[in-house]
Protein backbone atom coordinates (compact mmCIF):
# COMPACT_ATOMS: atom_id res chain seq x y z
CA UNK A 1 0.00 0.00 0.00
CA UNK A 2 0.75 3.55 0.07
CA UNK A 3 3.81 5.02 2.29
CA UNK A 4 1.86 7.06 4.63
CA UNK A 5 3.69 7.42 7.68
CA UNK A 6 1.94 7.73 11.01
CA UNK A 7 -1.23 8.81 11.67
CA UNK A 8 0.09 11.74 14.74
CA UNK A 9 2.72 12.77 11.83
CA UNK A 10 -0.42 13.99 9.59
CA UNK A 11 -2.62 14.72 12.39
CA UNK A 12 0.58 17.36 13.14
CA UNK A 13 1.19 18.57 9.31
CA UNK A 14 -3.18 19.25 9.23
CA UNK A 15 -3.09 21.56 12.27
CA UNK A 16 0.35 23.17 11.28
CA UNK A 17 -1.62 24.35 7.96
CA UNK A 18 -4.55 25.16 9.69
CA UNK A 19 -2.02 27.16 12.15
CA UNK A 20 -0.71 28.88 9.43
CA UNK A 21 -4.51 29.88 7.15
CA UNK A 22 -5.69 31.39 10.41
CA UNK A 23 -2.05 33.39 11.26
CA UNK A 24 -3.53 36.05 9.25
CA UNK A 25 -6.86 36.04 10.24
CA UNK A 26 -7.58 37.21 14.27
CA UNK A 27 -9.16 34.08 14.96
CA UNK A 28 -7.11 31.17 16.73
CA UNK A 29 -7.02 28.27 14.64
CA UNK A 30 -8.47 26.10 17.28
CA UNK A 31 -11.76 27.60 17.10
CA UNK A 32 -12.43 26.88 13.80
CA UNK A 33 -14.92 23.74 12.86
CA UNK A 34 -12.30 22.07 10.68
CA UNK A 35 -10.07 21.72 13.91
CA UNK A 36 -12.60 20.84 15.98
CA UNK A 37 -13.42 17.94 13.35
CA UNK A 38 -10.26 16.54 12.44
CA UNK A 39 -9.44 16.22 16.07
CA UNK A 40 -12.64 14.67 16.80
CA UNK A 41 -12.02 12.13 13.75
CA UNK A 42 -8.92 11.58 14.70
CA UNK A 43 -9.33 10.41 18.64
CA UNK A 44 -12.34 8.47 17.60
CA UNK A 45 -10.89 6.44 14.85
CA UNK A 46 -7.39 6.21 16.41
CA UNK A 47 -5.26 3.38 15.26
CA UNK A 48 -3.60 1.19 17.35
CA UNK A 49 -0.62 -0.95 16.09
CA UNK A 50 -2.98 -4.19 16.51
CA UNK A 51 -5.76 -2.69 14.37
CA UNK A 52 -5.14 -3.42 10.61
CA UNK A 53 -8.67 -2.45 9.60
CA UNK A 54 -8.87 -1.17 6.08
CA UNK A 55 -11.36 1.68 6.88
CA UNK A 56 -8.72 3.34 8.92
CA UNK A 57 -5.78 2.90 6.41
CA UNK A 58 -8.89 4.78 3.98
CA UNK A 59 -9.25 7.38 6.76
CA UNK A 60 -5.65 7.95 7.32
CA UNK A 61 -5.69 8.85 3.63
CA UNK A 62 -8.04 10.78 3.23
CA UNK A 63 -6.27 13.31 5.68
CA UNK A 64 -3.45 12.87 4.19
CA UNK A 65 -4.70 13.50 0.84
CA UNK A 66 -6.17 16.92 2.41
CA UNK A 67 -2.72 17.71 4.10
CA UNK A 68 -1.32 17.63 0.92
CA UNK A 69 -4.03 19.98 -0.41
CA UNK A 70 -3.78 22.52 1.78
CA UNK A 71 0.13 22.34 1.90
CA UNK A 72 0.04 22.28 -1.93
CA UNK A 73 -2.38 25.48 -2.03
CA UNK A 74 -0.33 27.14 0.35
CA UNK A 75 2.94 26.99 -1.38
CA UNK A 76 1.14 27.31 -4.83
CA UNK A 77 -0.54 30.98 -3.93
CA UNK A 78 3.23 31.96 -1.86
CA UNK A 79 4.97 31.05 -5.52
CA UNK A 80 2.59 33.08 -6.96
CA UNK A 81 3.00 36.12 -4.38
CA UNK A 82 6.58 35.91 -5.07
CA UNK A 83 6.89 35.56 -9.10
CA UNK A 84 3.87 36.04 -10.83
CA UNK A 85 1.85 38.85 -8.41
CA UNK A 86 3.74 41.97 -9.57
CA UNK A 87 1.36 42.78 -12.37
CA UNK A 88 2.14 45.38 -15.21
CA UNK A 89 4.89 48.22 -14.85
CA UNK A 90 3.02 51.91 -14.41
CA UNK A 91 3.97 54.16 -16.93
CA UNK A 92 6.57 55.96 -14.92
CA UNK A 93 8.28 52.96 -13.91
CA UNK A 94 8.07 51.74 -17.77
CA UNK A 95 9.54 55.29 -19.36
CA UNK A 96 12.00 55.07 -16.32
CA UNK A 97 13.32 51.76 -17.88
CA UNK A 98 14.57 53.60 -21.06
CA UNK A 99 15.46 56.74 -19.09
CA UNK A 100 12.93 58.85 -20.25
CA UNK A 101 10.83 61.06 -17.52
CA UNK A 102 7.34 61.75 -18.15
CA UNK A 103 6.49 65.22 -18.12
CA UNK A 104 5.05 67.27 -15.39
CA UNK A 105 1.81 69.38 -16.18
CA UNK A 106 0.60 71.60 -13.03
CA UNK A 107 -2.74 72.25 -15.95
CA UNK A 108 -3.82 68.77 -16.21
CA UNK A 109 -3.54 66.72 -20.05
CA UNK A 110 -5.61 68.52 -22.36
CA UNK A 111 -8.67 65.81 -22.34
CA UNK A 112 -8.67 64.91 -18.45
CA UNK A 113 -11.59 66.22 -16.52
CA UNK B 1 -26.57 42.39 -16.53
CA UNK B 2 -25.28 45.92 -14.91
CA UNK B 3 -28.15 45.71 -12.04
CA UNK B 4 -26.75 41.55 -11.52
CA UNK B 5 -22.99 43.01 -11.65
CA UNK B 6 -23.80 45.83 -8.83
CA UNK B 7 -25.35 43.36 -6.70
CA UNK B 8 -22.96 40.97 -7.05
CA UNK B 9 -20.26 43.96 -6.23
CA UNK B 10 -22.01 44.54 -3.19
CA UNK B 11 -22.54 41.19 -1.85
CA UNK B 12 -18.56 41.22 -2.25
CA UNK B 13 -17.72 44.25 -0.59
CA UNK B 14 -20.11 43.48 2.60
CA UNK B 15 -17.94 40.45 2.45
CA UNK B 16 -14.91 42.13 2.24
CA UNK B 17 -15.59 44.91 4.63
CA UNK B 18 -15.41 42.30 7.46
CA UNK B 19 -13.18 43.94 11.06
CA UNK B 20 -11.15 41.28 11.61
CA UNK B 21 -9.77 39.13 8.30
CA UNK B 22 -12.01 37.76 5.75
CA UNK B 23 -15.33 36.55 6.01
CA UNK B 24 -16.25 33.70 8.59
CA UNK B 25 -17.89 30.61 6.91
CA UNK B 26 -20.23 28.67 8.50
CA UNK B 27 -21.68 25.31 8.25
CA UNK B 28 -25.01 24.64 8.93
CA UNK B 29 -27.08 21.22 8.84
CA UNK B 30 -29.90 21.31 6.11
CA UNK B 31 -33.73 20.91 7.02
CA UNK B 32 -33.88 19.32 9.80
CA UNK B 33 -31.17 19.78 13.34
CA UNK B 34 -30.28 16.64 14.33
CA UNK B 35 -31.16 16.03 18.36
CA UNK B 36 -28.34 15.54 20.57
CA UNK B 37 -29.64 12.15 21.80
CA UNK B 38 -28.87 9.07 20.93
CA UNK B 39 -27.95 8.52 17.07
CA UNK B 40 -26.80 10.64 14.42
CA UNK B 41 -28.29 10.93 11.19
CA UNK B 42 -26.93 12.27 7.88
CA UNK B 43 -29.68 15.24 7.99
CA UNK B 44 -32.03 14.57 4.49
CA UNK B 45 -31.30 18.53 2.73
CA UNK B 46 -27.12 17.97 2.89
CA UNK B 47 -24.76 20.54 4.48
CA UNK B 48 -25.09 24.21 3.71
CA UNK B 49 -22.70 26.46 3.90
CA UNK B 50 -23.19 30.02 5.42
CA UNK B 51 -21.23 33.50 4.70
CA UNK B 52 -21.79 35.71 7.41
CA UNK B 53 -25.27 34.65 7.64
CA UNK B 54 -25.91 34.71 4.21
CA UNK B 55 -26.25 31.59 2.39
CA UNK B 56 -23.92 30.23 -0.22
CA UNK B 57 -25.05 29.73 -3.49
CA UNK B 58 -23.62 28.32 -6.56
CA UNK B 59 -22.85 30.31 -9.65
CA UNK B 60 -26.39 29.33 -10.99
CA UNK B 61 -27.71 30.58 -7.88
CA UNK B 62 -28.98 27.20 -6.77
CA UNK B 63 -28.54 26.82 -3.21
CA UNK B 64 -25.26 25.06 -2.41
CA UNK B 65 -25.67 21.85 -0.55
CA UNK B 66 -23.41 18.88 -0.17
CA UNK B 67 -23.82 15.34 1.15
CA UNK B 68 -20.96 15.21 3.12
CA UNK B 69 -20.24 17.00 6.28
CA UNK B 70 -16.43 16.61 6.17
CA UNK B 71 -16.63 18.17 2.41
CA UNK B 72 -18.94 21.24 3.99
CA UNK B 73 -16.27 21.66 6.25
CA UNK B 74 -13.47 21.36 3.69
CA UNK B 75 -15.60 24.22 1.81
CA UNK B 76 -15.82 26.59 4.51
CA UNK B 77 -12.48 25.95 4.91
CA UNK B 78 -11.65 27.20 2.09
CA UNK B 79 -13.52 30.00 2.27
CA UNK B 80 -12.23 31.20 5.85
CA UNK B 81 -8.53 31.20 4.60
CA UNK B 82 -9.47 34.19 2.11
CA UNK B 83 -8.59 37.22 2.73
CA UNK B 84 -8.65 40.79 1.15
CA UNK B 85 -9.51 39.12 -2.34
CA UNK B 86 -11.58 36.20 -3.12
CA UNK B 87 -8.85 33.99 -4.59
CA UNK B 88 -11.73 31.34 -6.79
CA UNK B 89 -8.88 29.82 -8.21
CA UNK B 90 -7.02 28.44 -4.68
CA UNK B 91 -10.53 27.29 -3.77
CA UNK B 92 -10.68 23.88 -6.07
CA UNK B 93 -13.21 21.79 -3.81
CA UNK B 94 -15.38 24.89 -4.13
CA UNK B 95 -15.05 24.93 -7.75
CA UNK B 96 -15.54 21.09 -7.65
CA UNK B 97 -19.08 21.26 -5.88
CA UNK B 98 -20.53 23.95 -8.34
CA UNK B 99 -19.82 22.14 -11.49
CA UNK B 100 -21.66 18.64 -9.85
CA UNK B 101 -24.36 20.79 -8.30
CA UNK B 102 -24.53 22.85 -12.05
CA UNK B 103 -23.59 20.45 -14.35
CA UNK B 104 -22.58 23.67 -16.30
CA UNK B 105 -22.04 21.45 -19.62
CA UNK B 106 -25.22 19.80 -19.36
CA UNK B 107 -23.31 15.57 -19.47
CA UNK B 108 -24.68 12.76 -18.07
CA UNK B 109 -23.67 10.12 -16.22
CA UNK B 110 -22.40 8.08 -19.86
CA UNK B 111 -20.68 10.79 -21.24
CA UNK B 112 -19.08 11.56 -18.28
CA UNK B 113 -18.06 7.61 -18.05
CA UNK B 114 -16.84 8.11 -21.93
CA UNK B 115 -14.49 11.15 -20.99
CA UNK B 116 -13.18 9.64 -18.74
CA UNK B 117 -12.45 5.57 -20.20
CA UNK B 118 -10.94 8.18 -23.73
CA UNK B 119 -8.19 9.40 -21.76
CA UNK B 120 -6.96 5.49 -21.81
CA UNK B 121 -5.79 5.76 -25.65
CA UNK B 122 -3.59 8.21 -25.02
CA UNK B 123 -2.21 6.93 -21.19
CA UNK B 124 0.66 9.03 -20.29
CA UNK B 125 2.03 5.92 -18.39
CA UNK B 126 1.51 3.51 -21.62
CA UNK B 127 3.20 5.99 -23.34
CA UNK B 128 7.13 5.20 -23.60
CA UNK B 129 9.99 7.04 -24.97
CA UNK B 130 12.89 5.00 -26.99
CA UNK B 131 15.69 6.75 -26.16
CA UNK B 132 17.77 8.26 -23.84
CA UNK B 133 18.44 5.06 -22.28
CA UNK B 134 18.19 6.28 -18.77
CA UNK B 135 14.53 7.55 -19.15
CA UNK B 136 13.48 4.30 -20.76
CA UNK B 137 14.86 2.58 -17.80
CA UNK B 138 13.08 5.12 -15.28
CA UNK B 139 9.86 4.55 -17.28
CA UNK B 140 10.40 0.88 -17.06
CA UNK B 141 10.61 1.05 -13.59
CA UNK B 142 8.65 3.44 -12.52
CA UNK B 143 5.38 2.79 -14.28
CA UNK B 144 5.22 -1.68 -15.18
CA UNK B 145 4.75 -1.99 -11.39
CA UNK B 146 0.82 0.24 -11.70
CA UNK B 147 0.21 -0.84 -14.97
CA UNK B 148 0.78 -4.59 -13.82
CA UNK B 149 -1.10 -3.69 -10.41
CA UNK B 150 -4.03 -1.87 -12.65
CA UNK B 151 -4.09 -5.59 -14.90
CA UNK B 152 -4.29 -7.36 -12.00
CA UNK B 153 -6.99 -5.50 -10.20
CA UNK B 154 -9.26 -5.22 -13.11
CA UNK B 155 -8.68 -8.67 -14.61
CA UNK B 156 -7.76 -6.68 -17.63
CA UNK B 157 -4.86 -5.86 -20.59
CA UNK B 158 -3.33 -3.03 -21.05
CA UNK B 159 0.25 -2.58 -22.02
CA UNK B 160 2.48 -0.06 -23.02
CA UNK B 161 3.66 0.61 -26.22
CA UNK B 162 6.48 3.14 -27.89
CA UNK B 163 4.36 3.61 -31.43
CA UNK B 164 2.57 7.05 -31.90
CA UNK B 165 -0.69 5.55 -32.31
CA UNK B 166 -0.29 4.19 -28.32
CA UNK B 167 -1.36 1.70 -27.32
CA UNK B 168 -3.87 -0.78 -28.67
CA UNK B 169 -6.50 -1.26 -25.54
CA UNK B 170 -8.60 -4.53 -25.80
CA UNK B 171 -12.38 -3.73 -26.29
CA UNK B 172 -12.93 -6.18 -23.06
CA UNK B 173 -10.90 -3.56 -20.61
CA UNK B 174 -12.93 -0.98 -21.67
CA UNK B 175 -16.54 -2.82 -20.81
CA UNK B 176 -14.71 -3.60 -17.62
CA UNK B 177 -13.66 0.08 -16.50
CA UNK B 178 -16.89 1.61 -17.99
CA UNK B 179 -18.87 -1.15 -15.97
CA UNK B 180 -16.64 -0.02 -12.76
CA UNK B 181 -17.39 3.57 -13.20
CA UNK B 182 -21.14 3.15 -13.53
CA UNK B 183 -20.56 2.24 -10.16
CA UNK B 184 -19.93 5.70 -8.83
CA UNK B 185 -22.41 8.26 -8.22
CA UNK B 186 -22.64 11.25 -10.61
CA UNK B 187 -20.81 13.51 -7.68
CA UNK B 188 -17.74 11.08 -7.78
CA UNK B 189 -17.67 10.73 -11.37
CA UNK B 190 -16.96 14.56 -11.75
CA UNK B 191 -14.21 14.38 -9.50
CA UNK B 192 -12.62 11.49 -11.31
CA UNK B 193 -13.02 13.30 -14.61
CA UNK B 194 -11.41 15.76 -13.15
CA UNK B 195 -8.37 14.05 -11.79
CA UNK B 196 -7.87 12.16 -15.07
CA UNK B 197 -7.78 15.20 -16.89
CA UNK B 198 -5.49 16.45 -14.38
CA UNK B 199 -3.14 13.49 -14.59
CA UNK B 200 -3.54 13.07 -17.83
CA UNK B 201 -3.88 9.52 -17.26
CA UNK B 202 -6.68 6.53 -16.40
CA UNK B 203 -4.32 4.30 -14.46
CA UNK B 204 -3.07 6.34 -12.52
CA UNK B 205 -6.18 7.78 -11.02
CA UNK B 206 -7.56 4.36 -10.43
CA UNK B 207 -4.52 4.17 -8.41
CA UNK B 208 -5.05 7.12 -6.51
CA UNK B 209 -8.98 6.23 -6.14
CA UNK B 210 -8.07 2.62 -4.83
CA UNK B 211 -5.31 4.02 -2.50
CA UNK B 212 -2.59 2.65 -3.89
CA UNK B 213 -0.81 5.47 -4.88
CA UNK B 214 -0.99 8.76 -2.42
CA UNK B 215 -1.57 12.09 -4.51
CA UNK B 216 2.16 12.69 -4.22
CA UNK B 217 3.23 9.53 -6.28
CA UNK B 218 0.99 10.08 -8.21
CA UNK B 219 1.66 13.38 -9.41
CA UNK B 220 5.36 12.11 -9.31
CA UNK B 221 4.46 9.76 -12.01
CA UNK B 222 2.49 11.89 -14.09
CA UNK B 223 5.15 14.10 -14.35
CA UNK B 224 7.91 11.31 -14.64
CA UNK B 225 9.77 12.67 -17.98
CA UNK B 226 10.01 16.45 -16.53
CA UNK B 227 11.50 15.35 -13.31
CA UNK B 228 13.81 13.17 -15.28
CA UNK B 229 14.83 16.57 -16.92
CA UNK B 230 14.72 18.76 -14.30
CA UNK B 231 17.49 16.55 -12.26
CA UNK B 232 19.18 16.75 -15.45
CA UNK B 233 19.34 20.42 -16.32
CA UNK B 234 18.36 22.34 -13.29
CA UNK B 235 14.58 23.11 -11.70
CA UNK B 236 13.40 26.57 -12.26
CA UNK B 237 11.25 27.89 -9.19
CA UNK B 238 8.61 29.81 -10.85
CA UNK B 239 7.89 27.36 -13.33
CA UNK B 240 8.51 23.97 -12.18
CA UNK B 241 7.38 24.03 -8.77
CA UNK B 242 4.62 26.46 -9.66
CA UNK B 243 3.12 23.46 -12.04
CA UNK B 244 3.68 21.04 -9.16
CA UNK B 245 2.28 22.88 -6.73
CA UNK B 246 -1.14 23.44 -8.49
CA UNK B 247 -0.96 19.88 -10.18
CA UNK B 248 -0.84 18.44 -6.65
CA UNK B 249 -3.90 20.80 -5.39
CA UNK B 250 -6.23 19.69 -7.91
CA UNK B 251 -5.40 16.51 -8.00
CA UNK B 252 -5.77 16.04 -4.15
CA UNK B 253 -9.01 18.31 -4.06
CA UNK B 254 -9.88 15.82 -7.11
CA UNK B 255 -8.99 12.71 -5.02
CA UNK B 256 -10.45 13.89 -1.73
CA UNK B 257 -13.64 14.95 -3.23
CA UNK B 258 -14.26 11.81 -5.24
CA UNK B 259 -14.13 9.51 -1.82
CA UNK B 260 -15.74 11.94 0.59
CA UNK B 261 -18.68 11.52 -2.18
CA UNK B 262 -18.39 8.07 -2.70
CA UNK B 263 -18.14 7.05 0.80
CA UNK B 264 -21.42 5.26 2.51
CA UNK B 265 -23.79 7.14 4.95
CA UNK B 266 -22.07 6.79 8.44
CA UNK B 267 -24.75 6.13 11.00
CA UNK B 268 -22.77 5.95 14.54
CA UNK B 269 -24.97 4.05 17.13
CA UNK B 270 -23.57 5.57 20.37
CA UNK B 271 -24.31 3.14 23.01
CA UNK B 272 -25.27 5.34 26.12
CA UNK B 273 -23.67 3.02 28.98
CA UNK B 274 -26.38 3.53 32.07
Amino acid sequence: MAALGSPARTLRGLLRELRYMNAATGRSYRDTAAYRYLVKAFRAHRVTSEKLCRAQHELHFQAATYLCLLRSVRKHVALHQEFHGKGERSVEESAGLVGLKLPQQPGGKGWEP
Amino acid sequence: MWRRCLCLRDRWRRLLNQPSGGPTAIVRTGANIPSLSRAYAPPAGGFEINLDHRKLKTPQAKLFTVPSEALAIAVATEWDCQQDTIKFYTMHLTTLCNTSLDNPTQRNKDQLIRAAVKFLDTDTICYRVEEPETLVELQKNEWDPIITWAEKRYGVEIGSSTSIMGPNIPDRTREVLVSHLASYSMWALQGIEFVVSQLKSMVLTLGLIDLRLTVEQAVLLSRLEEEYQIQKWGNVEWAHDYELQELRARTAAGALFVHLCSESTTIRHKLLQD
